[in-house]
């Protein structure tokens, strides 16, 4: 008997928590702030459903009811995708060690 | 074009990717190279989708004005947002990831076949559980993000909005769900599906009204970590690996921070999801108490003269200073000291400001190095050895209450130990309390100096009078 691709996908799922769970278990307190930006960032790698619902529509109707909310949600993804990694790019500028002021 | 199976593994490569940009933030001078990490991963995940789809019709040229339309608001908005409103910014982008999983969800359940899927009326069983899943768990975490935003940006006031039977309520709207989405699997019906997703965008209002604004940190968490499910549900129904891993990852980074806030207040986490903190606990008992205790009160030249006089000090930041936006004259006052060869390190408690490592990045825009910024259990032994502790716009997290007097609210709560200090220089309004609307003792004590002034003001006057 054949294994369900679900399980596959499950176990990917369970392993990836574990390695979310030691990834952000090891970030530094003082880039909390920042963490939560480029999680917010990375999730809306979403934008990939919003793509495939987009190009659903055939070439008479490329707004159809169905992919008007993809090309919704693609705006909103691309929103949080930009504005997630450039927001995380500005505050790491700012976490510089200022070599001359160290004790 | 490309196959399915090549597809995957690009898929795969994006979701190391954003591991890889999560393990960079461990510090700060891999952290940089962690967010090139990420972008890397996007980009591959987006020009992949396009390449597997195949489509380059004139469908084409609309999702790329699009992308180009919402990435230009994005980036508008990352240039110009100050870092003080970060906040309201992380739970605004929660919301549109939320909003953008329900959509795609919707997208889905229109036109499944798109999705390979199956038919209208004829979707497979699993994709229709996982997606109604994703749907809900997304517009939960769209207008809960609403609300925390509204909250956080003022517009709605930050006290708990409570009515009884609130509970139960959202209870048995919780309860719903689950049985609609039963129903949705046996009968494939639209109206149930639109049932699911408004009952859900309710739920997401009910549950953050009754939790109060110092409860914020925990409810950004909790917010990041819902748009990290929504985002995995999506991802098993479109059978995508970037999205399984990545949305494993958001859930339990906000999962993580959320538990991390709330041991930082000594709070259970059920006890803050079921809100009402902070309410109405100035008994009047505690109100006499304020009138009758004399308090020592002082200007911007006493705390001048005994910063001069001390060889070392310890700043304690809250979210004070970010409303006053005083991190840059407290920086001026700062280096202002250390030219007298006064020694000065910031410690930082947890839960000081509105989210997660707040104060850090506004010690950073004020161009603090971050190795004289200290976390709560880093540096609470200094204290005792140094000779000011300058709190500005902080006021729980110092409360000495949390230690000594088990009727308190906030006992257990670590707290920093401000008061063993030679003496305590406190920037502060009023006598007012704080968030957990109690008293803070530190007020009365001999060694404490309030200075009542905004926190920018004041500072300025001290740096004028360092001179």
């Amino acid at each position: 008997m054949e294994v369900d691709p679900f399980i596959f996908r499950l176990s990917i799922f369970i392993l990836s928590i574990f390695i979310g769970y030691y990834v952000v278990w090891s970030v530094t307190p003082s880039l909390h702030t920042p963490l939560m930006s480029v999680t917010n960032a990375i999730s809306s790698v979403i934008i990939v459903g919003a793509i495939i619902a987009a190009l659903a529509g055939t070439s008479e109707s490329i707004f159809n009811t169905s992919s008007i909310f993809g090309f919704i949600a693609i705006i909103l993804a691309a929103i949080n995708i930009f504005g997630g990694f450039l927001v995380t790019q500005r505050m790491l500028q700012m976490y510089k060690k200022k070599k001359d002021k160290k004790k | 074009m490309i196959s399915a199976n090549l597809a995957a593994i690009f898929y795969l490569v994006s979701g190391i990717l954003f591991i890889l940009a999560l393990r960079g933030l461990s510090s700060p001078d891999t952290s940089r190279q962690g967010n090139y990490f990420g972008i890397a991963g996007m980009i591959i995940a987006i020009v992949v989708t396009f390449l597997s789809i195949g489509n380059f019709s004139t469908s084409l040229f609309y999702v790329i004005i699009f992308l180009v339309i919402g990435g230009t608001i994005g980036a508008f908005i990352a240039f110009k947002i100050p870092m003080t409103a970060m906040p309201e910014l992380v739970a605004g982008f929660h919301s549109l990831v939320g909003l953008a999983a329900v959509l795609v969800a919707i997208a889905a359940f229109l036109n499944p076949a798109a999705f390979s899927l199956g038919n209208v009326g004829d979707i497979k069983l699993a994709s229709l559980i996982e997606m109604s899943i994703g749907a809900a768990v997304g517009a939960i975490t769209f207008s809960g993000s609403i609300i925390a935003f509204l909250k956080l940006r003022g517009i709605m006031s930050g006290a708990p909005i409570t009515f009884s039977g609130q509970h139960i309520l959202n209870l048995i709207l919780g309860i719903g769900i689950f049985v609609l989405i039963f129903y949705l699997c046996k009968t494939q019906s639209t109206n149930i599906f639109w049932t699911v997703v408004i009952i859900s965008f309710l739920v997401g209002v009910l549950l953050i009204i009754p939790i109060g604004g110092a409860d914020m940190p925990v409810v950004i968490s909790m917010l990041n970590s819902y748009s990290g499910w929504a985002a995995a549900g999506i991802g098993f129904t479109l059978e995508n690996t970037a999205l399984i891993i990545t949305g494993a990852l958001v859930g339990s980074s906000g999962a993580i921070l959320s538990y991390i806030m709330c041991k930082a207040m000594n709070r259970s986490f059920v006890s803050v999801i079921l809100g009402g903190f902070g309410a109405d606990n100035s008994t009047d008992d505690k109100k006499e108490k304020k009138d009758q205790k004399p308090v020592k009160s002082g200007n911007a030249e006493d705390a001048a003269f005994l910063m001069k006089n001390a060889s070392s000090v310890i700043i304690v930041p809250g979210y004070g200073m970010a409303v006053a936006q005083a991190q840059h004259a407290l920086r001026e006052m700062v280096d202002k000291l250390k030219k007298n060869d006064i020694k000065v390190t910031y410690a930082i408690h947890p839960v000081a400001g509105r989210m997660p490592g707040h104060m850090n990045v506004l010690l950073a825009e004020a161009n603090v190095p971050y190795d004289e910024v200290f976390e709560l259990e880093d540096i609470n032994n200094d204290f005792a050895n140094s000779d000011v502790a300058f709190v500005i716009g902080a006021n729980d997290v110092t409360n000495p209450v949390a230690k000594t007097d088990p009727k308190s609210p906030i006992f257990g709560m670590p707290v920093l130990d401000v008061e063993k200090c030679k003496s305590v220089l406190f920037v502060k309004r009023s006598l007012s309390p704080g968030y957990a609307g109690i008293d803070n003792e530190l007020f009365y004590k001999d060694n404490t100096l309030m200075l009542f002034a905004d926190a920018k003001k004041m500072t300025e006057d001290i740096v004028k009078n360092l001179d």
